[in-house]
């Protein structure tokens, strides 16, 4: 796995496009839902998410190989998703589209003949929920609660990605997850 | 309202997993006999699970592809090369063609001069060779970017490479007469001379 990640980055070093296919597909998954939980909106997340990628190979020779490729990737999205909150309006929350229900219908939940429609309708409701107390943390706590939680990333892993010591890591954590059960712990 | 600070601290790193055999005996005996943390740590783990357990969003199907279309173009020198390597037999069958033409090509563009074949009794006027009334040429002839007037006979091949024949009424040609004056009649014009020679060879 690691030396087909060396391969693969040492030919998109010589210039080979195709070889940046491989890296796309194998982390598109995790690099949209860590864009999608920072901006809570799934245009926007594809959006940023292809920039990610487009970045990464643009800036493939600053890439430094002590570090793990996937914790690179990370800080590049990571990056980006605080630069596109940044650039937002702070009122954008208020009337964003209600998070985490697109692609997500009544419908498709009520084919799912396991769950009753009351059910599915909670477990859609409660998406929604988390998914707007992920988006009222600041962008510091949201940054390593997103990291935490989308790849059950180490503390270690998140100190690296987000160039901070980890006791910094620790200390933002417990804040954000102190933030989110004011909001969800009463569920 | 939990009792402290540090009691919260552990019940974070315990989350975390990064918590001490002991610090974790005395939270969890802690816990057991205060209800106000027992609530707040309980609070902290259903908020950890929902985070971890939110549903999960995949990107578009065509997200590979739009990424790799929007990346700048690569160098051209890779792309070749790879199409090179990975199609090894049309590299060879592409150089020989292109070697072959380019080197037919230099030959049909190098001679344009007019010249035509040395024989008794031709007449030359402005790039058109004249074969004379009355008169008999023994033998075959060619002329090149020139123009070929028969008016008395002609006993042989009459062949015009970039020109045009005209054939008198009183005027005869016992063999083949032919015009050549595109690329392709002129290379067939040459396979067939080549045959034609080798016949001639063999028989000889």
């Amino acid at each position: 796995m690691d030396m087909f990640i060396k391969q693969r980055i040492k030919a998109i070093k010589k210039g080979d496009q195709s070889a940046f296919a491989d890296i796309v597909e194998m982390y598109k998954d995790k690099i949209y839902q860590l864009c999608y939980r920072m901006l809570g909106n799934r245009h926007e997340a594809e959006d940023a998410a292809q920039e990610a990628f487009i970045r990464a190979y643009v800036n493939i020779h600053t890439y430094d190989p002590t570090m793990k490729f996937s914790s690179w990737l990370y800080r590049i999205a990571t990056n980006l998703s605080i630069d596109r909150i940044r650039k937002k309006k702070p009122d954008v929350y208020l009337d964003a589209e209600v998070s985490g229900t697109d692609g997500l219908t009544l419908y498709s939940q009520l084919a799912d003949e396991s769950a009753s429609p009351e059910d599915a309708l909670e477990s859609l409701e409660l998406q929604q929920m988390v998914q707007e107390a992920i988006l009222k943390l600041p962008e510091k706590y949201r940054t390593v609660i997103v990291l935490k939680y989308i790849d059950e990333l180490s503390l270690q892993e998140i100190s690296d990605i987000l160039n901070l010591p980890i006791g910094t890591v620790k200390t933002r954590i417990h804040r954000g997850r102190e933030a989110l059960r004011k909001h969800l712990g009463h569920l | 309202m939990p009792c402290s600070e540090k009691i919260v601290q552990w019940m974070h790193n315990y989350l975390d997993g990064d918590i001490q055999k002991e610090e974790e005996q005395q939270l969890r005996s802690h816990i057991q006999q205060c209800e106000a943390c027992r609530e707040h740590f309980y609070e902290l783990k259903k908020t950890a699970a929902f985070v971890e357990n939110v549903s999960h969003f995949i990107p578009s199907d065509d997200f590979v592809k739009k990424v790799m279309y929007n990346l700048p173009r690569e160098k051209r020198r890779v792309r070749w090369k790879r199409w090179f390597t990975h199609h090894p037999f049309l590299t060879a069958a592409s150089l020989f063609i292109l070697l072959s033409t380019s080197s037919l090509w230099a030959v049909w563009q190098e001679d344009n001069e007019f010249s035509f074949s040395k024989q008794e009794h031709l007449i030359v006027q402005n790039h058109t060779v004249i074969v004379p009334e009355g008169k008999v040429v023994e033998g075959d002839i060619v002329v090149r970017n020139g123009n070929i007037k028969i008016e008395g006979e002609v006993h042989g091949n009459v062949t015009v490479i970039n020109g045009h024949k005209y054939l008198a009424s009183a005027g005869e040609v016992t063999g083949q007469i032919e015009e050549v004056n595109e690329v392709f009649d002129w290379i067939w014009y040459n396979v067939k001379r080549v045959g034609y020679n080798i016949a001639k060879t063999l028989t000889k």
